[in-house]
């Protein structure tokens, strides 16, 4: 029987890392098992992660050559119909100063940088190995099995990062098969560019700054979901992703949706002349605060996109990864101290992680999504108002403007009173479901 | 003990690099550093061999800090140690100065543990010349065994090895007398999955690493650009050819057309 270390962590992703991170800091043995050839190899998000996750564990980690993109200074949103787009955006030149807001990041190079910090700590960085289960005995979780000739390893505890598709929780019991209403799939392609070209596009003055575009509507085809354009440092990144269950009731692919987004009038010229350098596809946890699983059972808890811990109202996921890996290694620390590894003992990290804002903005959002995808209106019909009614307000044909708003209010069905109370209740509804 | 040194090199993956159209060099960002892909054979070899009748394996490289990966990958394949010569001087190396550097570094490996067999890849990816084995062997002025692709018998006791050489029609078994070395072809074996622990002992495994100072006796003239008396006049990379004709269809109509082209060009097979 080879050696046994305090804590495996399956996955080297934000969460994963994070974990390890603070356990080797902490004087924990961890080894961090990675299924890539090197962390970041396989890893995938539309590529925004946030300074304060990280700096409380790396202090002015964006000084390091290679690690970020931009520094992001302005967020707009975008409303697509087929041929218009109606822009809203923020831009403030105090996020291109540090200590910045958040980045746009390559993750294969920034994976594999935070993984070296994590090394730097003393953890064991295991490349290019399949965790394929646990070992269980006695109803306790005492290690995990690899795909590799020996390939078992004994420990108290065993943290699942191993991603939004995570075979162990599944194994384990602690979660049910995804459902493709609680799932988004996106795919997206990294588009490159020179720098000049990606600053003169997105109206950036320099490498310290940079650009987000959401956008709603028609990139989605009018399913519940969203579409991305980020600004690298000489490439764009460009996706878009919906609810599977949305993919499969329109019989579309993601490939289809990037195509059409690509080509959209309101969005070609930002990667025009661009050459492809990957394309990526990715699952992305949608289910939300009601169905996170069971975090904790004896010697074992989850982590980031294996315990469904994603926002995807404000498309944050790296940062509740990062604080979820974090707490974990907090929980284990201190059960460490008293040797017990129960589930009663690894339960506080549930408590730490619901009353921190990864559960506490997982609560405030908990119903919308699924709202939104239970009334499509919101999408097929509301979106696309806003279009056409700045397009009748802005097309001057010698109408006076009173008959302008006529023209609109009938148009969005808005001219009866019904109409009218139909509209307020709607907003109301999703203002509750918001709030 | 019997003690196998194995050379190994850090290349550039040749499969992804791109080539700078300015300079014709290779633009080594562009792609990940692998190790030497016949190196992995070689090392598995001298694993194998450790296996079979005991001793240990030690690689050996030239390169910068970074090679240091190269050498935990070759833990990983199941090497017991790892030595790297690193330094400035090194540097603008061509083949008769890496053969001379690594030569210096085995002789050091060898008041460790004295070495009985060396061996090497084929060649590198990245220079393609298989020279440097040979210039080792010359040096260490023990036989060369090149295009090894089985190692039959290796007989510490009596101090021979016979192998097969790959030759143009089949191989030839070659009988030599130890030390020598040997420069293995891919097709000699696979490389198996590794195991855990040796993954384990891998990450873990930081390599001697040298400098010209710490190796004995050395002629600073014969290292690094001043010891490469090689002169690269030009550099091109070679045209994309036109793509080729696919043939569609039934056999028949395939053959057909392919008999078709043979005639309409056969100015260029009829002299």
């Amino acid at each position: 029987m080879s050696e046994k270390f305090d804590v495996i962590v399956v996955g080297a992703g934000p969460a994963g890392i994070s974990c390890s991170f603070e356990l080797a800091k902490a004087g924990l043995k961890v080894a961090l098992i990675e299924r890539g050839e090197y962390p970041g190899a396989k890893n995938v998000m539309g590529g925004i992660i946030y300074r304060n996750a990280v700096e409380e564990m790396v202090p002015n980690f964006w000084e390091e050559k290679g690690v970020v993109e931009r520094p992001i200074t302005e967020q707009r949103y975008m409303i697509l119909d087929e041929r218009s787009g109606v822009t809203i955006g923020h831009k403030d030149i105090g996020w291109a100063e540090p200590p910045y807001n958040c980045f746009s990041v390559m993750r294969s190079k920034f994976d594999q940088w935070f993984s070296g910090k994590a090394v730097e700590q003393g953890v064991l960085l295991i490349n290019e190995t399949v965790v394929t289960d646990c070992i269980i005995e006695n109803n306790k979780v005492v290690g995990i099995r690899t795909d590799r000739p020996d390939g078992e390893l004994r420990c108290d505890v065993v943290v699942v990062a191993d991603g939004v598709n995570s075979l162990l929780a599944k194994q384990l019991g602690m979660r049910d098969k995804i459902k493709p209403s609680h799932v988004a799939l996106a795919a997206m392609e990294i588009i490159k560019l020179d720098q000049k070209t990606v600053e003169d596009r997105f109206g950036l003055e320099g490498p310290n700054q940079g650009c987000t575009i959401e956008l709603f509507g028609e990139s989605t085809k009018s399913i519940m979901g969203t579409a991305f354009i980020y600004s690298n440092k000489d490439s764009v990144s460009i996706g878009v992703g919906t609810l599977l269950n949305g993919m499969i009731q329109h019989r579309l692919r993601p490939y289809e949706l990037l195509d059409a987004l690509k080509s959209h009038p309101a969005v070609r010229h930002y990667i025009q002349g661009g050459e492809t350098a990957e394309y990526l596809a990715h699952l992305i946890p949608e289910g939300g605060y009601n169905y996170i699983p069971e975090l904790v059972e004896d010697g074992v808890v989850l982590v980031g996109d294996a315990a469904g811990l994603v926002n995807g109202i404000h498309r944050e996921g790296s940062n509740l990864a990062m604080k979820s890996g974090r707490l974990a290694a907090e929980t284990i620390i201190q059960a460490k101290e008293r040797e017990d590894y129960s589930k009663s003992a690894l339960s506080p990290y549930r408590e730490k992680l619901m009353s921190s804002f990864v559960g506490q903005d997982l609560k405030k959002y908990k119903d919308t999504a699924h709202y939104l995808d239970e009334n499509p209106r919101y999408f097929e019909n509301y979106l696309p108002m806003m279009n056409m009614a700045l397009r009748e307000l802005f097309t001057v044909d010698g109408q006076t403007k009173w008959q302008k708003q006529k023209n609109i209010m009938e148009r969005a069905g808005l001219n009866s009173f019904g109409g009218k109370i139909k509209l307020a209740k709607d907003l109301y509804r999703v203002w509750k479901v918001m709030k | 003990m019997f003690h196998i040194v194995v050379t190994i090199k850090q290349v550039p993956d040749t499969k992804i690099i791109k080539m700078n159209p300015k300079t014709n060099t290779m633009d080594r960002a562009s792609a990940p550093a692998i190790l030497n892909p016949y190196d992995a054979h070689a090392v598995q070899e001298a694993v194998r061999l450790k296996e079979q009748y005991g001793g240990i394996v030690s690689v050996v490289t030239m390169g910068p800090p970074q090679a240091v990966k190269a050498v935990q990958k070759c833990l990983e394949i199941g090497a017991d140690e790892g030595y790297m010569i690193s330094d400035r001087a090194f540097a603008g190396a061509d083949t008769l100065a890496t053969s001379y550097a690594l030569t210096q570094a085995i002789r050091k490996i060898s008041k460790i543990h004295p070495v009985d067999l060396v061996i090497t890849g084929k060649m590198s990816i990245d220079g393609d010349t298989g020279q440097v084995g040979p210039g080792i062997a010359r040096r260490l002025d023990i036989p060369q065994l090149t295009s090894v692709n089985k190692i039959e018998e290796v007989n510490l006791k009596e101090g021979y090895a016979i192998v097969h050489r790959k030759i143009e029609d089949g191989y030839e078994e070659v009988y030599s007398k130890l030390p020598c070395l040997m420069a293995v072809e891919k097709e000699i074996n696979e490389v198996p999955y590794s195991k855990l622990p040796d993954m384990i002992r891998a990450a873990r495994y930081t390599p001697q690493i040298w400098s010209v100072k710490d190796l004995d006796d050395v002629d600073v003239k014969q290292l690094g650009m001043k010891g490469s008396p090689t002169i690269v006049s030009k550099v091109w990379a070679p045209a994309q050819s036109d793509g080729a004709v696919k043939f569609e269809g039934n056999l028949q109509s395939q053959v057909n057309q392919l008999m078709n082209i043979l005639s309409e060009k056969k100015e260029l097979f009829v002299k």
